[in-house]
């Protein structure tokens, strides 16, 4: 059963797409179309098209896949198809990049870009405790310098900008 | 040509050659295509003026476009769908050493495909847009229903795959208030969600968080060598052999650009079938390192880029993943590319295509006596690289509205991003999905407006009746192809399958 499985995970994205399909459907029968409605067709019908279509197309896909249809993942340049998925630097990546969300409004951006960087480079396994942080470091302060003094575009400098 | 006198000023001309240099810099990176490229590349022109950031997105556009040929030949692992042709004859030229006049065939041939196409552009667009002035919401519909089909269909191996990337583009695009009544949809009565997710967002998510995401699972730890390169030239011999492949080449990739059914694969590969046919003394060096096989597909793939913008600025139909970004960035400045932008924004429309003119003939200046500088870009390390990809995605989707929501939301989207890439469903249909799928939505309701709920009036008009004709033949064409020639094998060429 789970060898069964494993060969035809792509049933989840069918699964995806009904959730998705229930979803958009549930949403668009909760609107109130009985006021504010300009013309014949309101904001409802789409989103009921799309919804109905969601489910179509999670059936038709679940429909190849059992007839041994699989989509074909995506190669390129720094794709190993050969090797199997290594799960534990997704995570760590995912890690990296959830740490600059969390704490981009707490220590500004310089620091936490820093730690993105660093953390994805490590992720990806980058082990150079010297050159690492300090390329880190200085593509995160670079970077919050060219885009908020000179691009016009704001970034949060946190409490170490207000120190320098 | 008033549009060279705003292209002209110095501060536009330094734009454009950043652009350049940028464009050419990140497109060069293995693994980021033009797409990518651009969308990486958008916060930096956040805080211009619209004119200065078009002159400056002409010069990433086209650097891009080169970057990626620089990789294909030198790596002989295209990075994006434009430049898979130019790697089957441009990496054996290098690797036999003539990796210079493969390079300065690449980007002559940008330079004249370049510079036919967006001749072709000028004289087009103004009469494309003047009578698209004329043609009524439910025409515009009819050109999006084919887009949609169009790049579910056409491009991409298997169509159910392209039509579950297509509606779940759709899905994102409905996220937040109604335009015509204000209702909420699918807000979960988030205040954030109420403006709807932008569209700059989901593209860097899309391709950029879930080509790193993706890459991080299966990362090759042998990664290829680049072959070093000195500075491009060509000798007589060279020129002789590549400046018809040059010339005959734009006159395949534009019709291809401009019609919605683009993308530049289908017109290199035409190209280079027409180049291999037409060549009598050097037929049996393709595919180990013809020139008129890189020369004649280059010149292809920059005018093809040029006939994307055709549909672009005159019926805001971006039919390419990059169009589609540029598009993105157009709605940033509030500006709707369509038939009317030639009219109100003529200014910045012509300054934007005479940097074309100049971001092209920058290319040429700057890339052939850079191109053993780029080269050297081929060698970063892969954790760098997509640390920095990250790093530049977060930056981007965070200057967009300063708000830490954006990055959760560019998380969950990228993480949908690698599960595409895992199943093999193509990126560019979701992305068309999100940004024509609301306009969509307002032309197919102001149409049933005016004919009063009747569907009749989605098909009330010649051209949309024969836009439909199209949709159906390409919606039936297997079934037809089926019934007339049954069980053909199908070449791996004709197969495969990018953004």
């Amino acid at each position: 059963m789970n060898a069964w499985l494993k060969e035809r995970s792509e049933l989840g994205v069918s699964a995806v797409l009904v959730v998705l399909g229930v979803l958009v459907l549930t949403d668009a029968l909760r609107i109130h179309t009985d006021f504010a409605q300009r013309g014949p067709v309101g904001p409802k019908a789409v989103p009921i098209l799309v919804g109905s279509l969601l489910l179509v197309v999670a059936v038709l896909l679940a429909r190849d896949v059992l007839r041994g249809g699989r989509g074909e993942a995506e190669g390129g340049e720094d794709v190993d198809l050969a090797a199997p998925a290594d799960w534990r630097t997704v995570l760590l990546l995912c890690g990296a990049f959830l740490a600059n969300a969390a704490l981009i409004g707490v220590v500004g951006f310089p620091l936490s870009g820093a730690v993105l960087f660093w953390g994805a480079a490590y992720a990806l396994g980058s082990r150079d405790l010297v050159r690492d942080p300090l390329i880190a470091a200085g593509l995160s302060v670079a970077t919050f310098l060219v885009f908020n003094n000179l691009l016009g575009v704001p970034l949060p400098g946190g409490p170490l900008m207000g120190v320098l | 040509m008033g549009g060279f006198a705003t292209a002209l000023t110095p501060t536009h001309l330094a734009l454009a050659a950043l652009g350049v240099l940028l464009g050419t810099a990140i497109g060069v990176l293995p693994g980021i295509g033009p797409a990518m490229a651009v969308a990486l590349l958008l916060p930096v022109t956040y805080g211009l003026e619209p004119t200065g950031a078009f002159i400056m997105f002409a010069g990433i556009y086209y650097g891009g476009m080169f970057g990626g040929s620089t990789t294909s030949i030198l790596l002989n692992t295209p990075g994006e769908s434009a430049a898979v042709v130019a790697a089957i004859d441009g990496n054996p030229m290098a690797r036999k050493g003539r990796g210079a006049q493969a390079l300065a065939a690449a980007a002559i041939g940008h330079f004249v495909g370049g510079i036919i196409g967006t001749t072709a552009l000028v004289l087009l667009a103004p009469t494309v847009a003047k009578y698209a002035v004329d043609i009524g919401a439910p025409d515009f519909f009819a050109i999006m229903v084919l887009a949609f089909i169009a790049v579910t269909s056409v491009l991409g191996a298997s169509r159910v795959r392209g039509f579950a990337s297509l509606l779940i583009g759709l899905t994102i695009g409905l996220v937040g208030l109604d335009e015509m009544t204000g209702q909420q949809r699918l807000t979960f009565g988030s205040l954030h969600l109420a403006d709807g997710i932008d569209v700059v967002i989901v593209a860097v998510a899309l391709f950029a968080v879930g080509e790193s995401l993706w890459v991080a699972a299966h990362l090759r730890r042998n990664v290829a060598a680049p072959i070093p390169v000195g500075r491009p030239w060509l000798g007589r011999a060279d020129l002789k052999r590549a400046w018809k492949p040059w010339l005959r080449g734009p006159f395949i990739g534009f019709p291809f650009g401009a019609i919605p059914a683009g993308g530049a694969e289908i017109p290199t590969f035409l190209s280079y079938v027409t180049e291999k046919r037409l060549s009598k003394a050097h037929r049996d060096e393709f595919g180990k390192g013809a020139i008129e096989g890189v020369a004649g597909p280059e010149a292809t793939a920059s005018a093809s880029a040029a006939g994307t913008l055709v549909s672009m600025l005159t019926l805001g139909l971006p039919t390419t993943a990059v169009a589609a970004v540029m598009l993105a960035a157009f709605q940033q400045y509030g500006i709707q590319p369509g038939p009317l932008l030639f009219q109100r924004e003529s200014s910045l429309v012509w300054g934007l295509i005479a940097s074309l003119f100049i971001g092209l003939t920058l290319l040429l200046v700057l890339n052939l006596p850079l191109a053993p500088l780029w080269a050297k870009l081929l060698r970063i390390p892969r954790p760098y690289l997509y640390a920095g990809i990250l790093f530049f995605a977060s930056v981007g989707a965070y200057a967009v509205n300063a708000d830490v929501f954006d990055l959760l939301v560019m998380f969950v989207i990228g993480v949908l991003g690698f599960v595409m890439r895992r199943y093999g469903l193509p990126v560019l249909p979701a992305i068309i999905g999100v940004i024509l799928g609301p306009a969509a939505e307002q032309q197919m309701r102001r149409a049933l407006q005016l004919s009063d709920g009747d569907l009749v009036g989605l098909v009330n008009t010649p051209f949309s009746i024969v836009v439909y004709a199209v949709v159906a033949v390409l919606l039936f064409f297997p079934l037809i192809r089926k019934l007339v020639r049954p069980e053909k094998p199908s070449s791996p060429e004709e197969e495969r399958v990018e953004v």
